[in-house]
């Protein structure tokens, strides 16, 4: 179906049915019970997910491709989310324009910036792009602030013209009239479910992002881009010039970039110049490698990885700690918080940061070869590895 | 690309899928919109505190976070009860917020406008937090509150000094009690002019923020107003640690005062590192090089040390207020015993502000007799109260600014202890820091319309 062969298709529908019922998904514990804590099921974290999800599918199709470690995609983020707002705060209100106007524009800087920086590979190219991130950091930053507005972030206020609006439209983001920010909650006994219009916006452009790769992946672009990544010289001798397959590669992945810039921007109207800091380049580098760099699915099971211990794991407070322990004697509950504290609330780096040494360690395909292992030992059949997303190979 | 074979079927099937896809925001958008967001249901109100945990102004962060837990406590009816006892309005009595007893979420904001929306976000979406409170940087309270304002919760903004969170930000579901920028410049420039003289050349280093950029305009004016000069202006990044290769052109400028626009550990930093340039061992132009920080706290004057010494500087509060200033600041002396009596050492004005908000907002539910922010914002907007430890209070209906006395500080030159750091010079009445709704430094905002929300 859609072009693919069965099992890109059992793979695309069962990504589909788990964005769609994303929010019954995450939502697995009962509103009121002590572990509704780790509950995920809530409209803005679900539309980090999936925003998220693109830019790592974005970056995969550099990263895991060709091999070119990029260190400087939050540029392309955070020029998404500017040009997202200021569509809002000139145009409409209405997404479209701001989303479509954030691809381009991401798309226009990442052809200025790839067209440099693949000039270089290797480690060269990686400190050039973290330069150049570095600098459209500094610019949004400080020197332009009459654009970005600086460390403050960039808000749209009651004042802007928005020309194509009339005095009755919509004040939010919305989809022709469809607020980003409506919602309606489904209580079933315990269980609350929030199904929000914001979040199937983006999963439905998530799924598109997704099947776009998947076709990416098979097709004879995809395949000079895996030859770039297994012997650049050898193709370059036989006469090929790998710069335009290169640079494609890495326009694709910027106009992802900045379509997640975009659409983040779309579901909350604000850019901030953290957006464009190297901390943010390097998280999707993280996602990426912690699902598996190479893998169709792996970055997005990445991104889902590291946005849940942000904002699950740094909420959990010393009193939540104490709720949990209070069945103990007084003093071994004030052991265990004590152990405990480091690793959650402001801790939760720490917490990733042990998960993601055990998994590159012990995993070096990422979540998704953990996942393969779990198959086999339960299908019980001899190790061969013929999964969908095809050989998973360490980073470069 | 692989060839594109087009079936009936499957042009039938995608079409089908796309259009579901499509159809799918408008049959939600279609949810009944019925009262307010997050209407408290069961016997319990969540309220939502976000304040820095890690960056710049953890500490700050950090002591706000004590203060909302012993609201909270003096609320439900535990502990001493607190301001409670003083005061003016008598609308809680002790059993949480109309009967519900009233629980908390806390977030860290990173002191980043991202992290502190995404972390607002997931109190409001995902534990229900009716109200939304703290916040120790003005980019981030002008961020949550825009965030409040559109998701339909009240914001009760904490440590926030910029002109613009009641200025061009303002919105109708915000509120600030803490003082501003303009409130620190009219009651420090009359005290720079005794102390210094009206013949000086100011220096500014300015945190690269709103909050920086209109302290630095509104001290400049209060200060050429009365005939200093104003040789620089530089803009500093907020996550700085090293302030060195700001000072070092300092030193040849000309300039005999330097003021420092910095907050928490920038402040800590930048003046550490002027200290040890020398400045203050000075003389230029025949008069003694003067370092001034227009806005700072307890906590900071601890983190600088030795470097507070006669030091000039601004405060909403300060704990000893009642203790040398009289009655009229009823309040001060309850507050800082329960906090003592909690965590061991008197509160910062950080902590006041945070713990006065959650009051006032509680006390508004309870005079408005709903949750509705809508009627809450009726409630606070144009109310005078006193007890609270800052005297006569006015939350002005025109911008949701609170109106009151502000404190004149200066570090102390032999403190008998660590919590004595800070001295009071003296402290300026309200009329002489309020100023009008219209003035250019806030103009180009509106309130806008109370959101109730979904």
């Amino acid at each position: 179906m859609f072009g693919l062969n069965t099992k890109d298709t059992t793979l695309l529908l069962i990504v589909a049915m788990l964005t769609m019922f994303a929010p019954f998904i995450l939502n697995p514990f009962p509103a009121d019970s002590a572990m509704a804590q780790f509950n995920a099921g809530y409209p803005d974290l679900m539309q980090r997910f999936v925003i998220f999800g693109i830019f790592a599918i974005g970056f995969n199709i550099l990263f895991g491709l060709t091999g070119y470690l990029s260190f400087g995609h939050a540029a392309f983020l955070g020029v998404g989310s500017y040009s997202a707002v200021w569509m809002m705060k000139l145009l409409t209100m209405n997404v479209i324009p701001a989303i479509a106007l954030s691809v381009i524009v991401a798309g226009l800087f990442s052809v200025v910036i790839g067209y440099v920086s693949l000039r270089r590979s290797g480690i060269y190219f990686s400190i050039l792009t973290l330069a150049f991130a570095q600098m459209s950091f500094n610019l949004a930053y400080s020197v332009l602030t009459p654009i970005t507005n600086g460390e403050t972030g960039l808000q749209i206020s009651l004042s802007d013209p928005r020309i194509l609006d009339g005095a009755g439209a919509a004040r939010y983001p919305n989809l022709f009239g469809a607020e980003m920010n409506d919602a309606t909650t489904l209580f079933l006994g315990g269980w609350s479910f929030t199904f929000s219009v914001g979040y199937y916006v983006c999963a439905v452009i998530m799924l598109l992002c997704f099947y776009l790769s998947v076709r990416i992946f098979r097709s004879p672009f995809g395949m000079m881009l895996r030859a770039v990544k297994s012997n650049q010289q050898r193709m370059n001798y036989t006469g090929l010039n790998t710069k335009p397959y290169t640079l494609a590669a890495f326009v694709i992945s910027g106009m992802y970039a900045g379509l997640a810039g975009g659409l983040l921007a779309a579901m909350d109207p604000l850019a901030g110049a953290e957006r464009m800091q190297w901390t943010a380049s390097g998280e999707v580098v993280l996602m990426t490698i912690l699902g598996g760099a190479g893998t169709l699915i792996g970055p997005v099971l990445g991104a889902g990885f590291i946005k849940y211990f942000e904002n699950i794991f740094s909420k959990i407070n010393d009193s939540v700690l104490h709720s949990w322990f209070s069945f103990m004697p007084d003093g071994i509950e004030d052991l265990m918080v004590t152990l405990v504290h480091p690793f959650v609330g402001k801790g939760w780096s720490l917490t990733l940061g042990i998960m993601f040494m055990l998994v590159v360690t012990f995993l070096p395909g990422g979540l998704v070869e953990g996942g393969q292992r779990i198959g086999r030992l339960l299908r019980r059949k001899p190790a061969k590895d013929d999964s969908a997303s095809g050989k998973t190979e360490p980073a470069e | 690309m692989s060839k594109m074979n087009l079936t009936r079927r499957g042009v039938l099937q995608t079409g089908a899928v796309a259009g579901a896809g499509l159809a799918l925001p408008t049959y939600l958008s279609a949810a009944a919109h019925s009262g307010f967001t997050n209407a408290p249901t069961g016997d319990t109100v969540t309220l939502g505190f976000n304040v820095p945990q890690t960056g710049p102004y953890a500490d700050e962060g950090a002591d706000e976070l004590r203060a909302f837990e012993l609201a909270v406590e003096h609320l439900n009816g535990g502990g001493d009860g607190g301001m409670l006892n003083t005061f003016s309005s008598k609308a809680l009595e002790g059993n949480g917020i109309m009967g519900k007893k009233v629980q908390y979420v806390t977030g860290d904001t990173q002191t980043k406008s991202d992290a502190a929306r995404a972390s607002a976000k997931s109190m409001i979406e995902k534990d229900g937090a009716i109200m939304i409170s703290g916040g120790s940087s003005s980019g981030v309270a002008v961020a949550v509150q825009g965030l409040c304002q559109e998701a339909g919760v009240i914001f009760m903004a904490g440590l926030t000094h910029s002109n613009d969170t009641t200025g061009k930000d303002k919105k109708a579901n915000g509120f600030r009690h803490f003082f501003n920028a303009y409130m620190s410049a009219a009651a420090l420039a009359p005290v720079l002019k005794n102390l210094y003289g009206d013949d000086r050349a100011a220096y500014h280093l300015t945190a690269d923020y709103t909050w920086g950029w209109t302290q630095q305009e509104s001290i400049q004016a209060a200060t050429e107003a009365m005939g200093w000069s104003t040789i620089n202006d530089v803009r500093t990044p907020l996550a700085a640690t090293d302030f060195s290769s700001y000072i070092a052109p300092v030193l040849n400028s000309g300039a005999d005062v330097l003021v420092l626009n910095h907050y928490g550990g920038n402040m800590v930093n930048s003046l550490t590192n002027a200290v040890q340039f020398g400045l203050r061992d000075k003389q230029v132009n025949g008069k003694n090089f003067e370092i001034v920080v227009p806005l700072y706290s307890e906590l900071m004057a601890k983190g600088a040390g030795q470097n507070i010494k006669g030091i000039v500087g601004s405060q909403n509060w300060d704990w000893k207020l009642e203790n040398q200033m009289g009655d009229r600041y009823a309040g001060t002396n309850a507050f800082v015993q329960s906090f003592g009596t909690k965590y061991g050492f008197p509160p910062s004005q950080a902590a006041q502000t945070c713990y006065a908000q959650t009051l006032l907002y509680a006390d508004a539910v309870a005079r408005a007799g709903s949750f509705n922010p809508c009627a809450v914002g009726e409630a606070l907007a144009g109310f005078e109260f006193d007890g609270l430890g800052n005297g006569p209070t006015l939350y002005r209906a025109d911008d949701h600014q609170c109106f009151k006395d502000v404190l004149v500080v200066r570090g102390a030159e032999d403190p008998s202890d660590e919590f004595n750091l800070v001295e009071i010079v003296e402290v300026t009445p309200a009329e002489q820091v309020t100023y009008d709704p219209e003035h250019p430094m806030f103009a180009g905002g509106a309130l806008g319309e109370c959101n109730p929300g979904a």
